[in-house]
């Protein structure tokens, strides 16, 4: 990878020069403090240099978007969250929002609305398509050409919010061999990490949920599971490991997919 | 028949039907119980998704094998109720076989019945060996002993016996058809390819005999007819009739939109206000403001479309059998959820009944008593239950509102989420990590 620095601007950065971006990075607290997830964010923010994106981010004045607490049960918090976020956000006239964590995505387009935060919001799958749509990114195939790759659903990507094509025609892009689980799309498996499960123990059972999925993943033999979630991630990748596949199997995003594929 | 025959039929007739009504009636009662939703805007979307899951049986199919028997049962009950429009009316007027007089389209139509009614007993077998022989997963959880079990096999017997009454009815009147008797009122009707095979049994038998079957045949798959309807109210088989308006009022947004609570942003705006007084009089309007009751601690909490939701449920299990938490072991099924809602509804329904129209305390609810904070902790919310119902179902929600009664009224989540919301609370991300530090993955290496 290049060490060439990531531009990264912030909103007041903008603002005080005068300037509006095209969209809003909203990077997530995954994206901000996971190590994991910081990789991810880090390949997002490199396509989005090279393809000349004018985008910023909110850094310190970004906050939780609330939805952990908002599956927990705590809607108190989650308002709050929510309000003092919108007030930021509505303060920089932000009017559209691309995201990497489907989480953040799923609450700041579904739940934001009418708590007075209308934006347009996108998943970074939805937005690079798009930005190929648009020929400012082109994608080489090369690396990544003939690799058997999986694509494992977020929930509140897939059934949430019914996105299922932008990160398959991404992978296809990379001609790669798509190789679909026996439980996906619709009836794709969950990672176990939604509704706040990521943040406590799992109840008693007698299996966690990460290693079905990393089995039902596994069982395509594929050399690459590709993922679309930070959340997902940590939880195929712990599956993985837990399954001593870590030396067969790495788990992608699929932003990191695309920024390896181009050498950046 | 005789004039004492019709006007046994009409009080028959009557009594099952009043009976019926009744229920209907304490049902609508109950779902009402339920706290109000707006489920009425968006119609043609609504009609368009009744038509095509309830009528269409669009997501049933989603199972090819269960699905496609499921429309044979489905579409044998609806046709052959054509034929119970004829018996209804000969009962009340003492006429026998009324619609004969369509001649060539009588016989397509009696003819199409019996193949419907082969069709259906062959379904209604393949089911039963699926659920007492193969043992299908889903219909051996825990929540499915006792009553729920025998309950999926009354049904299957109840229709195997309308169906068996209903050809062997038929094949005597075919039978005495062709016989020689003075003043024969079986007219020549119909064309009976299945009960002609069921006829030659009857060969033997006097007119007079097999009259007696015929009859005998006729009044109980009336009768039976009548009970069935009545079984209903008391069984997931309640689903036939739930299953359209519960399509109709199901949830039309993203899956993932999990509603905002107006309580809590009214609330919110007020503590975000810097204008506002905390210790200012209330404003006037807000004067009489009953402190609400933040999520749900029993059937009364939930909106009636949850509540309807809970007598639609037929206990296939196929929310169950995708739920990530049922499949690794853990105690929560989203079938059960939906069972525990409607039983704990009945219950407060009687209680209704027997005081008069008021509830009294019964120091129940629906929380603890029915459904466990283990269960509730461990859904993930993926929504795999609400997109594997085949009648639009949504279990997730009633999870989401009594999560929010734990939070919100007794502060009784899970530790480790408690520390999360913490640092939510103190430094905006759920792991303690400071806010002025969220940048500093541009500087790492
Ligand atoms: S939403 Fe909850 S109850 Fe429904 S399938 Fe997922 S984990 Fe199970
Ligand atoms: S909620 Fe739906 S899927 Fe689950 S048991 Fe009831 S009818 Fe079947």
């Amino acid at each position: 990878m290049s060490t060439e620095t990531l531009k990264v601007p912030t909103m007041a950065e903008m603002m005080a020069s005068g300037k509006q971006p095209d969209v809003l990075f909203w990077v997530g607290c995954a994206g901000s403090f996971d190590d994991r997830a910081k990789k991810i964010t880090k390949a997002f923010v490199k396509i989005l240099n090279k393809a000349e994106v004018n985008f910023a981010v909110l850094g310190t004045e970004e906050s939780c978007t609330g939805d952990p607490a908002k599956r927990s049960g705590n809607e108190f918090l989650f308002q709050m969250q929510a309000m003092t976020n919108i007030e930021v956000m509505n303060a920089y006239e932000i009017k559209k929002i691309v995201t990497a964590c489907p989480h953040c995505f799923n609450t700041l387009k579904n739940e934001y609305p009418s708590l007075g935060g209308n934006y347009e919001v996108m998943h970074h799958t939805q937005f690079l398509k798009s930005l190929l749509n648009e020929g400012k990114l082109t994608i080489e195939g090369g690396k990544f050409k003939g690799k058997k790759i999986t694509f494992h659903d977020p929930c509140y990507l897939g059934r949430a919010n019914d996105v299922y094509e932008a990160p398959r025609d991404l992978i296809r892009k990379l001609e790669a061999e798509l190789v679909e689980m026996r439980k996906c799309k619709q009836n794709g498996l969950c990672c176990g990490a939604g509704g706040a499960q990521m943040f406590k123990e799992p109840e008693k059972g007698n299996e966690d949920v990460n290693i079905r999925r990393t089995e039902q993943a596994l069982e395509e033999k594929p050399e690459i599971i590709a993922a679309g979630c930070p959340f997902c991630n940590t939880m195929l990748t712990d599956g993985v490991k837990a399954k001593e596949k870590e030396n067969d199997v790495t788990v992608l995003d699929v932003a990191e997919l695309i920024a390896n594929a181009e050498d950046l | 028949m005789n004039l004492l025959d019709n006007i046994f039929f009409a009080l028959l007739l009557a009594a099952g039907i009043g009976f019926f009504a009744f229920n209907v009636k304490k049902l609508i009662r109950n779902i009402k119980l339920g706290k109000d939703v707006n489920r009425t805007d968006r119609s043609s979307e609504r009609w368009k998704n009744m038509a095509m899951i309830a009528l269409g049986q669009q997501k049933m199919v989603k199972k090819p094998i269960a699905g496609f028997l499921h429309i044979l049962v489905y579409v044998g009950f609806v046709i052959i109720n054509i034929e119970v429009l004829e018996i209804i009316i000969d009962g009340l007027f003492g006429t026998h076989r009324v619609f004969s007089f369509m001649r060539s389209l009588y016989d397509i139509l009696i003819g199409s019945f019996e193949i419907l009614a082969a069709l259906v007993i062959f379904a209604v077998v393949v089911f039963w060996i699926r659920r007492n022989v193969i043992k299908i997963q889903r219909f051996w959880k825990p929540e499915m002993k006792g009553w729920p079990k025998n309950d999926g096999n009354i049904i299957l017997y109840f229709e195997t016996v309308l169906m068996l009454l209903f050809l062997t009815m038929n094949a005597a009147d075919y039978t005495l058809q062709y016989m020689n008797e003075a003043n024969n009122h079986y007219v020549q009707a119909g064309t009976y390819p299945i009960s002609s095979f069921i006829a030659p049994l009857f060969n033997n038998l006097s007119f007079h005999s097999v009259e007696i079957i015929e009859r005998v045949c006729w009044w109980l798959h009336i009768a039976g007819i009548l009970s069935f309807l009545n079984y209903l109210y008391y069984s997931k088989h309640l689903h036939i009739l739930l299953a359209f308006p519960n399509t109709y009022f199901a949830n039309l947004e993203p899956k993932g939109k999990f509603p905002n609570s107006e309580a809590v942003t009214n609330e919110v705006k007020m503590m975000m206000d810097p204008n506002a007084d905390p210790f200012a009089a209330p404003a006037e309007n807000s004067e009489e403001e009953i402190p609400e009751k933040f999520g749900a601690s029993d059937v009364q909490d939930l909106n009636w479309v949850q509540l309807l939701n809970s007598y639609t449920c037929t206990e296939c299990g196929r929310c169950t059998a995708e739920c990530p938490a049922n499949q690794t072991g853990k105690k929560l099924s989203p079938r059960k959820i939906m069972m525990d809602t409607r039983d704990r509804l009945e219950e407060v329904g009687k209680n209704i009944d027997t005081n008069k129209g008021v509830f009294k305390e019964d120091g129940k609810q629906l929380l603890n008593d029915y459904i466990t904070q283990e269960e509730l902790w461990a859904c993930t919310s993926c929504n795999a239950c609400v997109e594997a119902c085949p009648v639009n179902i949504d279990p997730l929600s009633i999870i989401m509102d009594m999560r929010r009664y734990l939070v919100m009224e007794q502060s009784a989540a899970p530790n480790e989420l408690n520390n999360m919301m913490t640092n939510i609370e103190n430094n905006g991300a759920p792991w303690p990590y400071n806010q002025m530090d969220r940048l500093n993955w541009t500087n790492e290496a």
